[in-house]
């Protein structure tokens, strides 16, 4: 019988979190040994590599890292006739703002995801794997060490593991605080010694040009956890949690302006926006009212909680769906507009400025730009200028349009995903709260000077009339 | 790249933080660490810019230009090489921060719990002037002891416990302005 110290909720389904908050749980390997670790490993070898990614595919399981693609199948884009090594790569660069899943992961369960890398890498026949953690975890990078040590003394990782004559070295690669590190490319960039700008798509998937030019497996700590659950259940097994095309379990992160914040672990699909606001999370705090959510991470597009969507049904007729009856799913958040992204959801009631959030996620993106891409780098910044200026009550109605513009205008021009990652709040925002951020302007702010310089070039330009 | 134009090139200044930091020597033990790190890339040195550069920040608090040119020597690398990397990663510091460094989270769910508010409290308990400090060029602001200096993170990923920060390695949630005092207390009982 598991008891935890922090109970969860029971509409969870604790699959990957299972040890989280567990009592008497800590992250040694006697623990998870004791708890039946490593099991899954054994049965894994007992299988053929290519077994295993088969299972993957048949669980159905999609990267919860933010695209949701499907993880058997980036598996299988390793080219077929690869002489190069493979390498695989687990993102614990969790940064994506409103996410905080893999720190649980990382610092209470290190073995879960060891234990799921072997598995992985035996599957796609890496030899080397690394683990690249973000900066801001340096108490996780430790733990990851002490756990690869304590796996290589029983040969969990090493040479010949558990005589299965397949070798593997996991080495911990500990970032340098830049969000993009998380786009897989950058990523790859930052391992090899260099400043992380994107790499472009195509030439340059991973799978087949990553890591060094070789191929390269980059999932993200969640899915790779996962791996380990599907090879213990089989992969048809596994994909009964869930609801069809999103199978599985997936942890939700909900932080703002609810009583109860946190993590919850869900079937996929399985919980609407209802349930997990009311139920799971205690509901809005006292006195205030719910005004709109970001699904899927900060990068996700806001929904109002006012907001009603028509969805198309399989058979071609069309349906009226609330906002409160969203099912949590990759689907029907893609169908409403948004995404289910990394699963960070934020929740914001009705004492926030529409405004305020706005710049304050425009900051994120104007310092967290890499400054590859002209659009991105200058676009970023002169969204957060704009928005700085209606935050301050300085802009007029046509800021508001430029601001628009500036953020089209980078969506779907830029190497990476970074683009659409920093314009979609935007254009969302705006679209949806148009009159709140217009109640926020002033016409008059049209004849402003912006700045000393812009100021001094109009006084200029009057005198030499 | 010469040595004079590698140090006109880093930004290292001095700062009241300075004193608690040992200046940059090489030791057999830097040494020894720095090729176990290295050992972990094998055919491909360049691997280890990042974690050397943690090394050496580690253990001298932040990169001065001959740390730098170190790095580069070790790796076989030119120095513009490493110092472009300095430069581009918010992790990195070029001037020494104060002995306890205090990293807020800025970004909306801590902002939303009351980071701005948690970081006006610290510098006013701290005596830290933070209107020189700007979120590119100059993030990390120190006390006129040299003991604290404040900086503002994009999210640490604790969005659930917000606000948070992290003080040197040790993480702290749930820090309302009003445990501002409490936090400092643990690491300088004299604020």
């Amino acid at each position: 019988m598991i008891t935890y110290t922090k109970p969860p909720h029971p509409r969870e389904y604790r699959l990957i979190f299972k040890n989280v908050d567990r009592e008497g749980w800590d992250p040694s390997i006697e623990c998870y040994l004791q708890d039946g670790g490593y099991e899954d490993l054994k049965k894994a070898f007992a299988l053929q590599p290519k077994e295993i990614t088969e299972e993957v595919k048949k669980s159905g399981l999609r990267g919860r890292g933010g695209a949701g693609f499907p993880t058997g199948m980036k598996w299988t884009f390793i080219p077929p006739n690869n002489t190069k090594p493979v390498y695989l790569i687990c993102n614990a660069d969790e940064s994506e703002p409103g996410t905080f899943k893999d720190r649980y992961i990382l610092h209470q369960d290190p073995h879960q995801l060891l234990e799921g890398m072997v598995i992985s890498c035996f599957a796609v026949g890496a030899h080397t794997a690394y683990i690249y953690i973000r900066e801001e975890f340096p108490e996780a990078a430790r733990i990851m060490e002490r756990a690869i040590e304590e796996a290589r003394a029983r040969n969990f990782v090493g040479r010949n593991v558990l005589g299965s004559g397949f070798d593997l070295e996991i080495h911990v690669h500990r970032g340098a605080g830049a969000y993009i590190c998380g786009e897989e490319t950058g990523l790859i960039e930052s391992l090899e010694g260099k400043r992380p700008y994107p790499r472009i798509k195509p030439p340059y998937f991973p799978a087949a040009l990553g890591l060094y030019m070789c191929p390269t497996i980059v999932n993200n700590v969640e899915s790779l956890c996962h791996v380990k659950h599907i090879i213990r259940m089989g992969g048809d097994e596994y994909a009964k949690l869930g609801v069809a095309r999103n199978t599985g379990t997936r942890i939700l992160c909900v932080s703002g302006d609810v009583k109860n914040p946190g993590y919850f672990e869900v079937e996929v699909g399985k919980l609407t926006m209802r349930e997990l606001l009311y139920e799971l999370c205690g509901g809005p705090k006292d006195g205030r009212e719910f005004k709109a959510v970001i699904p899927g991470g900060s990068s996700s597009k806001i929904l109002r909680c006012d907001e009603s969507y028509k969805l198309r049904n399989p058979d071609g007729s069309e349906r009226q769906l609330g906002f409160w009856d969203i099912q949590l799913d990759f689907d029907t958040l893609a169908a409403c507009g948004s995404m289910a992204g990394s699963g960070g959801v934020i929740v914001l009631d009705d004492t926030r400025k529409i405004s305020w959030v706005l710049n304050n996620l425009n900051t994120f993106y104007a310092h967290e730009s890499c400054g590859q891409c002209t659009p991105c780098r200058e676009g970023s910044a002169w969204m957060k200028k704009i928005s700085d200026r209606i935050v301050s009550g300085e802009a007029s109605a046509k800021d508001l349009e430029t601001l628009e513009s500036v953020a089209y205008q980078i969506d779907g021009r830029t190497i990476c995903a970074f683009g659409e990652a920093s314009s979609w709040p935007v254009e969302a925002i705006i679209a949806k709260f148009r009159d709140e951020l217009l109640a926020d302007t002033k016409p008059d702010n049209a004849a402003r000077p912006h700045n000393p310089e812009e100021e001094a070039q109009r006084r200029f330009l009057a005198e030499t009339r | 790249m010469s040595a004079p134009t590698l140090e006109e090139n880093t930004a290292s200044h001095e700062t009241p933080g300075t004193r608690f930091f040992p200046p940059f020597v090489i030791t057999p033990e830097l040494q020894a660490e720095a090729d176990a790190r290295i050992s972990h890339y094998p055919d491909h040195k360049r691997s280890a810019t990042l974690p050397l550069l943690h090394i050496v920040q580690h253990h001298f608090g932040y990169i001065s230009a001959a740390s730098i040119d170190w790095v580069a020597n070790k790796l076989g690398l030119e120095p513009i090489k490493v110092l472009e990397v300095v430069t581009f990663y918010p992790g990195f510091r070029q001037s020494a921060p104060g002995k306890f460094h205090i990293r807020i989270c800025r970004t909306l769910s801590c902002a939303m719990g009351g980071s701005y508010e948690l970081m006006e409290r610290l510098c006013e308990l701290t005596g830290i002037d933070r209107s020189q400090s700007d979120s590119h060029h100059h993030p990390i602001a120190v006390s006129p002891c040299g003991k604290f200096s404040v900086e503002f993170a994009e999210c640490l990923a604790s969005c659930g416990t917000a606000p948070v920060c992290l003080v040197n390695d040790d993480f702290h949630e749930g820090v309302a302005a009003g445990k501002a005092e409490e936090l400092l207390a643990k690491y300088d009982p004299h604020v």
